[in-house]
C-alpha cells in the first residue's frame, strides 16, 4: 500500500469513529430527525432547541441506566 | 472455513484454561485469563448464541421490527447495529461489574473468573438476548407488561415491587462505595465535588448556549473533569483547602443523600442528562484504555487461585463459596436489571431481528469482560494489601499495627510500612479499611495504568480511577432515584390519583423524598456500621438482583412454552433453575444460619446479647440498637425477596402446565407478522 492510500484509509477510519461517537451521543439526532421529517411529514419540523428539549424529556422518563 | 476457525479457537481456549488449571501454586499471568475469556466469548457467540438465536428464538430478518413499523424519527428509529450496540452497552454497563468481582476476589481469582465466564455465556447473555427479542416482537413492551400479559397480574406486580426494592438497595450500596472512597481523602472529595458544577455547566451549554451540540459539550465536560482530577491534587497540597475537603463518612453520606434529592427534583437538563453524557464517554474511554493497558502490561496475578475463605469466614463478607460467589459477582455474569433495559429503549432501535444477537448477547459479553478486568485489577495486588484495603476496622482492629498483624496471621503478609508507601504513592493519607471495593480497584487500575503509561503519575491515575468510579456511581444514583420516583408514583397513583401524575410538583416532591429516604436510611446504617456496611448490603443487593434475573427468565420460559417451543425451553429454564437454587440457598443461610458472621437474625441476636451484657465499648453500644434493627429488617427483606421469586416461578409453572395439558390460556401478545422493507 502506498503512503497516500494508508493516509486515506486512516482518515476514513477516523471519520467513521467520529460518526459513531456522534450517533452514540445523540449529536446527530436532529439531523436524522430532519431527514426523516422531510420524507414522511408535511408542515414545519421542530426547531433544534425544541427537538432536544422533547428528546431529553422522553429519554429520562423510563429506565435508561443500570447497575 | 468457519469450522477450522472454531476448532482453532476451541484449542487456544482449552490451552489457556489448562494453563490456568495447572498453574495452581505459582503466580499466573493475566494473559492466560484474558485469552481464555476471549476464546470462550468467541465460541459462545459464534455457536451457542447463534444456535439460540436461530433455533430457539427463531430470529427472522424478514420480519419488520417496531423501529421500522413505527419509525417516527424520535424514539422509534431503525439504528445501525453497531450504534445500537453502543447505546445498549452504555445503558447496561454500571458500577456493579466493577464492585462485585473486587469483593468476590476474597475467595481467590479462580471462582469469580469461572462464574463470570460460564454465567455470562450460558446465562446472562442468553437472558439479555431473549428478553430483547421478546420485547422487540411485542412493540417494545417492558418486562413488567410482558409478565402481566403472558403470565398474569401477579407476575407484573412482583416485577414492579422487585424492581423498586432492588433500586433502593442498589443506590444505597453504591452511595456507600462512594462515601468510603472519599472518606478523609481531600483529593478525591474535591475532585468528586467538582464534577457536579462541571455537569451543570455542560447542561447550560447544551440547553441554552448551543442546543444539542452533545459531542462538543461532552468533550468540554470531559476535559474539565480531567482538570478537576489535577485540581484535586493541588487542593491536597494546600494546607487550608485540604482541611476544607477532609470529611468523615457521616457528613459525606449527608452530601450524597442531599445530592440525590436535589438531582431528583431539579430539571433533567441541568444535572442528570449532562452527567449521563459525560459518564458515557468516560465509561467507554476508560474501559477501552484498561483493556489496552492490561494486554500491554499483562501483569502477574498475585492472589492464590483459592483462599482459605471459601469455607465461609471471609473478612469482606461472610458465607461459603457456594452460594455466595454467585450472589457477589451478580451483574458481571447475570443481571436482572439488564432485562429492564432490554425491554425499554433498546428494542425501539433494532433495525432488523438479525441484529439481536450482536446487541443482546454481544453487549453482555463485553460487560462480562469488564468484570474480568475488575477481577484482574483486584488480584494483581499483593493479597495482604488487598485485604488491608478492603477489610473493615471492626474485623481487623482500628490501628494499623493491629490490622497488619491480623491480616498477616491469615497467611497474607503485609507490613505497616508497605501500606504507608502505597498510600503515599497514591496520594492518600491511609489505605487501611477503605471498604467498598472502589479504592482497591483504583489502586489496581493505577498500577496498571502507571506501569503502562508512566510510573510517576500513580497518584493522578489513582484519583482518575476514583473520579471515574464516582461519576459512574453518581449517574446511576440520580437516574435510579428518578426511576424509583416514577415507579413509586405509579404505585401511589392507585391510592390517590393525582399522586400518579409524573409532572405534578407536590407528587414529585413527596415521591422523590420517599425514595431518597429509603436508600438514605440504608446508606446511613452502612456508614455507622463498624464492619463497613458493604458486608451486609452487597449480598442483599446480589440476592435482589439475581431474583430479578430469575423473574425475567421465568417470563422468557413461560413465553417459550406458551408459543409451542417447550422442547427448547431448557435454554432459559436451566439458568433459571440455577439462579433459583443459588438465590434460595443464599437467602436461607442469611435467614437461618446460627453463625452471626452469616445469619442476619443470628447477628442481631448476638449483638443484642452483647449490648445487654454491657460488653460493648461505648461507641459501639451507641449505634448497636440501630444495627440490630437494621439486621432484622434486612432479614425480613430477604424473606420477601424469596417469596416474590417463588410466587413468580409457580405462576410460570402454572402457565406451562396449562399449556402442556391443552387448557385455555391468555392470548400470546406477539405483534402479527409484517414483512420488512427489502
Amino acid at each position: 500500500m502506498t503512503a497516500a492510500a494508508t493516509r486515506r484509509a486512516l482518515w476514513r477510519s477516523v471519520a467513521a469513529g467520529v460518526c459513531w461517537l456522534r450517533a452514540l451521543s445523540g449529536d446527530d439526532a436532529y439531523d436524522r430527525y430532519l431527514t426523516h421529517h422531510a420524507g414522511a411529514h408535511s408542515g414545519p419540523p421542530l426547531s433544534r432547541r425544541a427537538f432536544y428539549r422533547e428528546r431529553e424529556e422522553r429519554k429520562w422518563s423510563g429506565i435508561s441506566r443500570c447497575c | 472455513m468457519n469450522r477450522i476457525a472454531g476448532g482453532l479457537l476451541a484449542a487456544v481456549g482449552a490451552v489457556a484454561l489448562a494453563g490456568i488449571a495447572l498453574h495452581r501454586h505459582e503466580p499466573i499471568n493475566a494473559l492466560w485469563i484474558i485469552t481464555a475469556a476471549v476464546c470462550i466469548y468467541a465460541l459462545g457467540y459464534r455457536f451457542y448464541g447463534a444456535w439460540v438465536a436461530a433455533r430457539v428464538l427463531a430470529v427472522d430478518p424478514s420480519r419488520a421490527t417496531p423501529a421500522e413499523r413505527f419509525d417516527n424519527g424520535r424514539d422509534f428509529v431503525p439504528t445501525h447495529r453497531w450504534i445500537a450496540f453502543g447505546h445498549h452497552f452504555a445503558a447496561i454497563a454500571g458500577p456493579g461489574p466493577l464492585v462485585g468481582p473486587t469483593l468476590a476476589a476474597q475467595f481467590g481469582y479462580l471462582p469469580g473468573t469461572l462464574w463470570i465466564l460460564v454465567g455470562s455465556v450460558l446465562g446472562g447473555c442468553v437472558q439479555d438476548m431473549t428478553i430483547l427479542l421478546l420485547s422487540t416482537r411485542r412493540d417494545g413492551r417492558s418486562l413488567g407488561q410482558m409478565a402481566r400479559e403472558e403470565l398474569g397480574p401477579l407476575g407484573g406486580f412482583a416485577a414492579l415491587i422487585g424492581t423498586l426494592l432492588i433500586m433502593i438497595l442498589l443506590i444505597a450500596v453504591l452511595g456507600l462505595v462512594v462515601v468510603n472512597a472519599m472518606k478523609h481523602s481531600p483529593w478525591s472529595t474535591a475532585t468528586v465535588f467538582a464534577t457536579v458544577p462541571v455537569a451543570m455547566l455542560v447542561g447550560v451549554h447544551l440547553r441554552h448556549l448551543r442546543p444539542g451540540r452533545i459531542l462538543e459539550g461532552s468533550i468540554i465536560g470531559v476535559a474539565l473533569m480531567l482538570l478537576a482530577v489535577w485540581g484535586g491534587g493541588w487542593v491536597d497540597t494546600h494546607a487550608l483547602l485540604r482541611g476544607l475537603f477532609d470529611w468523615s463518612s457521616l457528613p459525606l453520606a449527608g452530601f450524597v443523600i442531599g445530592y440525590g434529592w436535589i438531582a431528583a427534583i431539579l430539571p433533567v437538563w441541568l444535572l442528570l442528562a449532562p452527567r449521563d453524557y459525560l459518564s458515557t464517554f468516560l465509561k467507554l474511554g476508560t474501559v477501552a484504555l484498561l483493556a489496552i493497558a492490561i494486554v500491554l502490561l499483562h501483569p502477574q496475578i498475585r492472589m492464590p487461585a483459592l483462599t482459605s475463605f471459601v469455607d465461609g469466614h471471609g473478612p469482606l463478607f461472610g458465607g461459603r463459596i457456594f452460594p455466595f460467589v454467585f450472589i457477589t459477582i451478580a451483574c458481571g455474569a447475570v443481571s436482572g436489571f439488564h432485562a429492564l433495559v432490554a425491554s425499554g429503549t433498546t428494542p425501539k432501535l433494532i433495525a432488523s431481528e438479525a441484529d439481536v444477537r450482536l446487541i443482546g448477547y454481544g453487549s453482555m459479553m463485553l460487560e462480562s469482560f469488564v468484570a474480568i478486568m475488575a477481577i484482574i485489577a483486584a488480584t494483581l495486588l499483593d493479597p495482604g494489601v488487598y485485604f488491608a484495603i478492603n477489610t473493615g476496622a471492626g474485623v481487623v482492629g482500628s490501628t494499623a499495627a493491629a490490622a497488619v498483624h491480623t491480616i498477616s496471621s491469615w497467611g497474607f503478609p503485609v507490613t505497616v510500612q508497605q501500606m504507608q508507601t502505597l498510600a503515599r504513592q497514591m496520594g492518600e493519607a491511609t489505605l487501611f479499611a477503605r471498604t467498598g471495593g472502589a479504592p482497591s480497584l483504583a489502586v489496581g487500575m493505577a498500577s496498571i495504568f502507571g506501569s503502562t503509561f508512566g510510573r510517576g503519575l500513580l497518584s493522578v491515575w489513582y484519583h482518575f480511577a476514583i473520579m471515574f468510579e464516582a461519576v459512574f456511581i453518581l449517574s446511576t444514583l440520580d437516574a435510579g432515584t428518578r426511576v424509583g420516583r416514577f415507579m413509586l408514583q405509579d404505585l401511589l397513583g392507585h391510592v390517590y390519583a393525582p399522586l400518579g401524575r409524573t409532572s405534578w410538583y407536590p407528587s414529585v416532591l413527596v415521591s422523590s423524598s420517599l425514595v431518597v429516604a429509603g436508600w438514605g436510611y440504608f446508606l446511613y446504617v452502612g456508614v455507622i456500621d463498624p464492619n463497613g456496611g458493604v458486608n451486609i448490603l452487597w449480598p442483599l443487593f446480589g440476592i435482589a438482583n439475581q431474583m430479578l434475573a430469575a423473574i425475567a427468565l421465568s417470563v422468557a420460559t413461560g413465553i417459550l412454552v406458551k408459543s409451542g417451543r417447550a422442547r427448547h425451553a431448557w435454554v432459559t429454564l436451566g439458568p433459571l433453575g440455577w439462579l433459583a437454587l443459588v438465590t434460595t440457598a443464599a437467602a436461607w443461610q442469611k435467614i437461618v444460619s446460627p453463625d452471626p458472621h452469616i445469619g442476619l437474625f443470628a447477628a442481631a441476636g448476638a449483638l443484642a446479647a452483647q449490648l445487654s451484657a454491657g460488653t460493648l465499648p461505648a461507641q459501639a453500644a451507641a449505634v448497636a440498637p440501630q444495627l440490630i434493627f437494621n439486621q432484622r429488617l434486612d432479614a425480613w427483606l430477604t424473606i420477601l425477596f424469596t417469596a416474590i421469586l417463588w410466587l413468580v416461578i409457580l405462576d410460570m409453572a402454572r402457565v406451562c402446565v396449562r399449556k402442556l395439558r391443552g387448557l385455555p390460556l391468555s392470548a400470546c401478545s406477539e405483534a402479527p407478522y409484517q414483512a420488512a422493507r427489502p
